[in-house]
Formats: structure tokens, sequence, C-alpha cells
């Protein structure tokens, strides 16, 4: 079952199909960073890439297609778009202390330092 | 024009199931467990978009639900997971 895509008018399908290529290779970078870079300090600014400008360029097409699709304003991806916009950076930083929290409390336990730590070791603690 | 349409939300899907593999990837050999946090966020990120793409392929409005159902629960199980991290190993 697919969509009647005929009767939707060219300056509909070209913004949705640019915001959907483009939405999709952001998601598609972030996650390649993800997986890619060598420090969890590094790897935590893909998804926060993927969340902002991948999420809104899809939701945004998403708008714009079903708008054009039912004939009226379809807009409830606002939603989706507000509660993500609120909830991410409150992840981001809960993981980031989370990850800061457990470093200090591992070198705390067994003494050691390591070169790319964020916060370095200083012998006073 | 419309073919292009078509084909663009095909490449969408490919793209964003391609992202959660990799997700998967960093899910199964992150090193420590908030990388595997991180990952199983981005893995619920990825999945609300791949609802709002099969919404937009099928043409169908039900899976907006599905995709707010999936925003709600990621939130809610990532905020858990960070707060076990900082507890602790063992659960209390």
């Amino acid at each position: 079952m697919s969509p009647d895509f005929d009767n939707l008018p060219l300056w509909v399908s070209l913004p949705v199909t640019l915001l959907l290529v483009l939405g999709s290779l952001i998601v598609l970078i972030g996650a390649i960073g993800l997986v890619r870079l060598p420090h969890f300090f590094q790897r935590i600014h893909g998804p926060a890439i993927t969340v902002t400008l991948g999420a809104g360029c899809i939701l945004i097409a998403s708008m714009v297609f079903f708008t054009a699709l039912q004939s009226r304003l379809v807009i409830h991806e606002l939603l989706i778009t507000a509660f993500i916009l609120l909830t991410a950076p409150v992840v981001a930083m809960l993981i980031m202390r989370t990850a800061v929290y457990r470093d200090l409390r591992a070198r705390r336990r067994d003494g050691k330092t390591e070169s790319n730590e964020v916060y370095p070791f200083s012998p006073d603690e | 024009m419309t073919a292009l349409l078509s084909l663009a939300i095909n490449f969408t899907l490919a793209c964003i199931m391609l992202a959660m593999m990799l997700c998967v990837v960093r899910l199964l050999l992150g090193p420590a467990a908030q990388d595997r946090v991180l990952a199983l966020d981005t893995l619920w990120m990825c999945a609300m978009l791949l609802a709002l793409a099969l919404g937009m392929r099928f043409g169908n409005l039900i899976y907006f639900e599905a995709a707010m159902l999936i925003a709600l629960t990621g939130f809610v199980s990532t905020v858990a997971l960070t707060k076990f991290l900082m507890r602790g190993e063992v659960i209390e």
C-alpha cells in the first residue's frame, strides 16, 4: 500500500526530497562518528548531530509531506520536535556526568592515569 | 518527480537502518558501560526516525504514534540507565 505520490506538486516533492536526503546523510554521519571516533568524550558528539540536525530535517520533511498529502495542516510532528529539543541536552549531560564520575571512581580505585582523559590526574586529590 | 521522492524515502530508510547497524556495533564492542548507554540512546533515536520514515513510505499517520511512544520511553530508559551507572554495578 503506497500513497499516491502523483498529485503532489513539484514545490512539495522537491524540498521534501532534499530534506530527506540531507537528514538521512546526517544521521549516517553521526552513527559513523559514534563508531569511528577513538575516545568516549569525542564519540558523544556524533549522536548530538543525529538528534538535532538529522531528526529536525526528517521531522520537517514529514510535516510538509503529510500537509501536502492530506490537503490540510498536519503539524503534530511539532510534539516530537519539542520533546526531543527539550530532552536531548538533559540526556547528553547525564551521560557525560556519568562518564566523568565513573572515570574518577575507577582512577581512585586503581590509582592509574591515562593521557587522553578530560580531567588529568593530580596526586593531591 | 514522484519516482525521485519515493527513491529518496527508500534511501532514507536504508541510511537509518545502516546507522542502526553501526549503533549495534558500538553497543556490542563498546569498551565501557557509558559507551553502551550512548549507543542505546542513539539506537532509539534512529528507531524513532525509522518509524517516521516508514509513515512517509506508507502514507499512514499511525506511525506517528509509534514514533511518539519510542521517543517517550527512550528518554525514560536512558535516564534510568545513567542513574544506575552512577550508583554502581550492583542493583541496590
